[in-house]
């Protein structure tokens, strides 16, 4: 009870920090027109008269790549550089009420982004028949990818005082995530690599395991795989901040 | 209230904490002082649990502060080092989020906030962003995040750094009356305060306790503590310091100025209070008549010198 006021109280302040900024305004326009762009010119949304949103998805855990991290650099860096964490630390909470606090903030920020591509939802809606179930679980999965993205940029943003630093890593991390499970790497892989190998790879790449979400079945092995990433990675920050710490 | 038992940090090669123990009671302001680099910050962030020590322990209230931390922490107030605030934050924001932390909402949270802005003069910059805000006023935005939850113990690292004289003054007036009810520790570099404001004062050399003691105690361990000044209407200068010199009680007696005659003696093994009477007796014997007699107090910054010089010269060596 007391925990959730606590964790409440600093995603409330990450929020209005991510705002004021601001970041969370830049974020969602440049993602909005990227995920446009995308969708209707490059994969040429309308030409390809479907009743779906495959052309929308396909694109997520790219635009994703480089902007979540984006949205998570400052969450712990910022922190060091103001020498806030002191402050924060010293306050009778524990510490993860602060990473959870400051990790769903930075969710709630992404999420409201995704949210707002609905108007795509509309117009394949109203172009032809689409199955809603299969969208409602591509955007369930976007969610999921996006909170993975974010849990690394947590422990990447807690490494270090400096945001571009913070940044860069977390990028190339989630882009092993994703090519570890790429079609292209897969074949490439498995020109040499035993089968078994290839398939061990393939099933840490967040790829492999979107995918399967868009289908439209959400299995509990891709839920696991997603909130373990998660939940690993926020527990990690909780070491390296008692780390940092001990100095 | 506080207990601090044999606490020691590492950092790297450096020891930075080596060993220190002390105690504060409730009613107590305990001054820290002590050379850049001392220790002083370490020791207030292991107190506070910011920095797990290596060894030792510290007591908060009737908590441990590694077992029980967070209760340990709801008892203490905390000014860090350099006052860090969210610089995005307007100053109410801020106060309003320390508040909700500190488990105030509603009501309680409104005259908690309402208070400290009074305290640490804050009305007028409520509304403004902490990045727009000058040094001395950032300082006392932190400083009224500390006293939100009205703490029984204080923790302030260097409260009055970057503030006006005014201000210094009412920082410090606060911190004496505050100091009748809670126990306070606070971090200085400015030995006046020490005086003012400490009922203890301890002094920190290279992560060791050098000193601890009254300022008065401490003051007395000045080299120059316990000399008398004695000023005549006439008489020669020369002859009354050969014979105060004479006294068993003075080690050495100087003259100051011949006419009117001043001499000044220095007590044997800081004997101050034998040697002000021997002197007094020796004047009425003498039929001296005593324009002034007056024992020098000593001061503190002789003090912290002659404590913590020699080390940091060897380090520069
Ligand atoms: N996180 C850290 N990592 C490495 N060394 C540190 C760390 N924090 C402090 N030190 C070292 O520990 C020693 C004590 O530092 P501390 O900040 O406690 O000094 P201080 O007494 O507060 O000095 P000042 O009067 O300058 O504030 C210094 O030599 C400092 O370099
Ligand atoms: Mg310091």
């Amino acid at each position: 009870m007391n925990s959730w006021r606590s964790i409440w109280t600093i995603a409330k302040r990450e929020v209005v920090g991510l705002f004021a900024s601001p970041i969370a305004y830049v974020f969602i326009i440049i993602f909005l027109l990227l995920a446009g762009f995308f969708t209707f010119m490059v994969s040429n949304f309308f030409l390809r008269n479907e009743a779906n949103l495959s052309s929308f998805f396909v694109w997520l855990p790219w635009l994703y790549l480089f902007l979540v991290p984006a949205v998570g650099m400052r969450m712990w860096s910022e922190e060091r550089r103001l020498g806030t964490l002191e402050l924060l630390l010293t306050m009778p909470i524990a510490p993860w009420h602060a990473i959870v606090g400051k990790f769903l903030a930075s969710w709630l920020v992404v999420t409201i982004a995704l949210f707002l591509t609905f108007p795509l939802v509309l117009t394949v809606n109203w172009l032809g028949n689409p199955d809603n179930g299969v969208i409602l679980a591509g955007y369930f999965g976007g969610l999921l990818l996006a909170g993975t993205y974010l849990a690394v940029t947590a422990l990447t943003s807690a490494l270090t005082r400096s945001q571009v630093v913070s940044f860069i890593v977390s990028v190339v991390v989630c882009l092993f995530l994703i090519l570890a499970g790429w079609p292209p790497v897969i074949d490439l892989l498995g020109r040499w690599a035993a089968p078994w190998l290839v398939e061990f790879v393939a099933s840490f790449s967040v790829m492999t395991h979107f995918a399967s979400i868009q289908k439209g079945v959400v299995d509990t092995r891709d839920l696991v795989f997603f909130l373990s990433i998660i939940v690993f990675c926020l527990f990690t920050t909780s070491v390296v901040l008692r780390m940092r710490r001990a100095g | 209230m506080i207990g601090v038992s044999n606490l020691r940090k590492q950092f790297g090669p450096k020891l930075a904490v080596d060993g220190i123990s002390f105690s504060v009671e409730k009613g107590e302001v305990l001054g820290f002082l002590g050379p850049n680099g001392a220790g002083k910050s370490t020791t207030m962030r292991m107190i506070t649990g910011f920095i797990p020590p290596d060894e030792g322990e510290v007591r908060v209230g009737s908590y441990n502060m590694l077992e029980q931390p967070i209760p340990a922490r709801r008892l203490i107030g905390y000014l860090p080092e350099n006052a860090p605030c969210y610089t995005d934050l307007t100053v109410l924001e801020f106060l309003n989020f320390s508040a909700e932390l500190r488990g105030l909402y509603g009501e309680a949270r409104r005259k908690a906030v309402a208070r400290v802005a009074e305290m640490c003069f804050l009305e007028n910059v409520l509304h403004q962003s902490v990045e727009t805000l000058s040094k001395g006023y950032k300082h006392r935005t932190c400083f009224a995040q500390s006293l939100l939850h009205d703490p029984e113990v204080l923790i302030l690292d260097e409260p009055t750094d970057g503030l006006d004289p005014n201000q210094k003054h009412e920082v410090r007036t606060l911190i004496r009356r505050m100091g009748e009810k809670k126990a306070i520790i606070f971090s200085t570099h400015i030995l006046e305060e020490v005086e003012a404001v400490c009922t203890r004062a301890i002094i920190i050399d290279r992560g060791k306790i050098v000193a601890n003691g009254t300022p008065d105690e401490l003051k007395r361990r000045s080299p120059l503590a316990g000399r008398l000044t004695v000023k005549l209407a006439e008489g020669s200068a020369a002859d009354v310091a050969k014979k105060l010199d004479a006294l068993p009680e003075a080690d050495g007696a100087s003259v100051v100025s011949e006419s009117p005659p001043v001499v000044t003696v220095q007590p044997r093994e800081r004997d101050k209070p034998a040697l002000a009477a021997a002197v007094s007796q020796l004047a009425a014997r003498e039929n001296w008549k005593l324009l002034d007699l007056h024992a020098e107090e000593g001061r503190l910054d002789d003090v912290f010198r002659s404590i913590t010089l020699p080390d940091t010269t060897k380090n520069r060596s």
